[in-house]
């Protein structure tokens, strides 16, 4: 009936699973990782003390910033010999948040996607095309190790070029979408324009993830495909996709329960937020060889969903997320920081730090990114190309360090507002 | 002789055309020549004026960028052919425009192109039989 076993685990059964696995997890990293031990013996704890989940609140916080300091392979547990896969996320050059995978945590991953696509109702007889980009993001390559754990058929095709998506869509059959929400809506647009037809296409469901979307988004998305679609989570420094997922009764993503535990803290305080109020997840990996984060902040806040699904399985779900708490965009499905877009728009000489970064998503459209910079007297050209070559550097480094295409706009000196305090530097447009 | 040419950045917007050219008005001056490059998001105005310095000081206070470039003014023979002469003194001694453009009026029946150079010393040695006007005289056009 399930994928796997575990899906309708009793709450008893869970506990005493996440109790042995935490306790493993907890005595791997205390011997593995000197950030641990340095950690926990701050935090005065030893793996002893760790008798079950409940002491969980005892042990310390990992944050992104800890994966930065120990850059590239602070964190690991597992030697390199046991590593078989790298993933990164894009950002600065000696900032990327580097994750590793033994073969077990690659069997796991692909498990866990397996049971994903599952939820959306594939079963090895179906074709699985799987836009996502291959490389160091995780989406591409967890997806389509997944979809052959399944024993599906898996289309490799990743992102871009949209007439080819949609004939090979058409051609080859595929039945299941994986792809960002907003380049579902994207493809969209493309058939319309090709003149193909739902009625033309095999399709029936489709994993959305890698950004945040809204229940108006699935409608259309629903109604523009003729297809039943699902949000998937999941973060690289976790594991990647397939964190947790949404069922057939889309209300709620459960969580993978089995390998993470999902905790919401209040992020100011970092205690346990009121039970079913909105705060911050957290989660702590248990199974995992390779990376394996205690507490880990995602900064991604969303609640628990405490009450039963209608589709039998047992696992907690987390309510669609609604936001974070701190300025990360999530442009095209990639992770922008502000904070590295200035770095690279101060790394072009004669530029001043007056600039400001526009979001936007036309209907259907895909994510832009503009970046307004203000000319001024060290910049500023006579010659026509003397300022295009400026706007070409600026662009040419924000998508070699982020990965992503931006348009780079030069504007008058002062047109920006000035604002007392923090600047406003970001203005995101999108409705999602 | 090199003459001085008043450069602004002008943003792809309604309106900033008309404000730069309503502080060179309010400041009692006179444009002698202007052109207009544009790409897809900003143009640069390049203009003549009779009184630079007095003009750069009007910009600078409104809060324009504004830069100042040496270009050579020449009188051409209205008559076919002559624009033809002066390319060709430019072409043989191996001198690049980077651009050009024309006064509206004419300087003793002659049109008078602008020309920006890559070298604007050369182009003046090798420009003979080829009237060059002198600062005073452009700015009084």
């Amino acid at each position: 009936m399930f994928y796997s076993a575990e899906e309708n685990i009793t709450p008893g059964e869970l506990k005493k699973l996440q109790s042995e696995r935490l306790i493993k997890t907890v005595k791997r990293v205390y011997e593995n990782v000197p950030f641990y031990r340095k950690k926990f013996a701050e935090a005065n704890i030893e793996p002893a003390d760790i008798k079950s989940v409940d002491d969980l609140h005892r042990l310390p916080f990992t944050t992104k910033q800890d994966l930065r300091d120990n850059y590239p392979y602070g964190l690991f547990a597992a030697p390199m010999g046991d590593i078989v896969r790298i993933h990164a996320s894009s950002g600065t050059t000696g900032k990327m948040t580097v994750v590793s995978y033994t073969k077990n945590d690659i069997e796991m991953w692909a498990g866990l996607i397996a049971r994903c696509l599952s939820m959306a109702g594939a079963t090895k007889n179906d074709i699985i095309h799987n836009c996502y980009g291959y490389g160091l993001f995780t989406g591409g390559l967890g997806i389509h190790f997944g979809a052959e754990k399944l024993g599906a058929t898996v289309i490799p095709v990743s992102g871009g070029n949209s007439q080819r998506q949609i004939k090979i869509m058409q051609d080859f059959g595929s039945t299941v979408l994986t792809c960002t929400p907003s380049y579902a809506l994207n493809l969209a647009e493309t058939m319309k324009e090709m003149g193909v037809k739902i009625s033309d296409l095999k399709l029936k469901a489709g994993l959305f993830g890698a950004e945040p979307w809204s229940e108006s988004m699935r409608r259309d998305i629903e109604k523009l495909w003729g297809i039943d679609a699902l949000d998937i989570y999941g973060l690289s420094e976790i594991m990647g996709p397939g964190v947790a997922n949404e069922c057939l009764e889309k209300n709620g993503l459960h969580v993978f329960e089995d390998h993470f535990i999902p905790e919401i803290i209040d992020s100011a305080t970092g205690k346990a937020a009121a039970p079913g109020s909105r705060g911050e997840l957290v989660f702590t990996t248990i199974t995992k060889e390779g990376i394996p984060l205690i507490r880990y902040r995602t900064k991604d806040i969303t609640r628990m969903m405490p009450e039963k699904c209608k589709c039998g399985r047992t696992f907690n779900r987390i309510e669609r997320l609604s936001g974070r708490t701190d300025d990360m965009l999530i442009i095209r499905g990639v992770n922008v920081f502000p904070s590295e877009i200035e770095t690279v728009i101060m790394s072009v000489k004669g530029v001043e730090p007056h600039y400001q970064i526009i979001v936007d998503r036309a209907e259907h459209g895909l994510d832009t990114l503009e970046v307004q910079v203000e000319v001024n007297e060290s910049i500023f050209s006579d010659e026509i190309k003397g300022l295009e070559s400026i706007e070409n550097k600026i662009k040419k480094e924000i998508n070699s360090v982020l990965g992503i295409g931006v348009q780079v706009k030069l504007v008058e000196p002062r047109s920006i507002p000035r604002s007392e305090g923090k600047a406003k530097r970001i203005i995101d447009k999108r409705k999602i | 002789m090199k003459i001085v040419q008043l450069s602004v950045f002008l943003e792809n917007k309604e309106g900033r055309l008309a404000d730069i050219i309503g502080t060179l008005s309010a400041a009692g001056i006179n444009i002698r020549a202007l052109s207009l490059a544009d790409t897809q998001n900003f143009g640069v105005l390049r203009m003549i004026v009779d009184t630079p310095e007095k003009a750069i000081e009007a910009l600078k206070k409104s809060g324009t960028i504004v830069k100042t470039t040496d270009i050579i003014a020449v009188e051409v023979e209205d008559s076919p052919g002559g624009l033809h002469k002066v390319l060709k003194v430019f072409k043989d001694s191996a001198v690049n425009i980077e651009y050009m453009y024309a006064f509206v009026e004419k300087n003793n029946n002659n049109a008078v192109m602008v020309f920006r150079v890559d070298n604007p010393d050369e182009a003046l040695k090798k420009l003979k039989g080829v009237k060059i006007l002198k600062a005073d005289d452009v700015y009084k056009i």
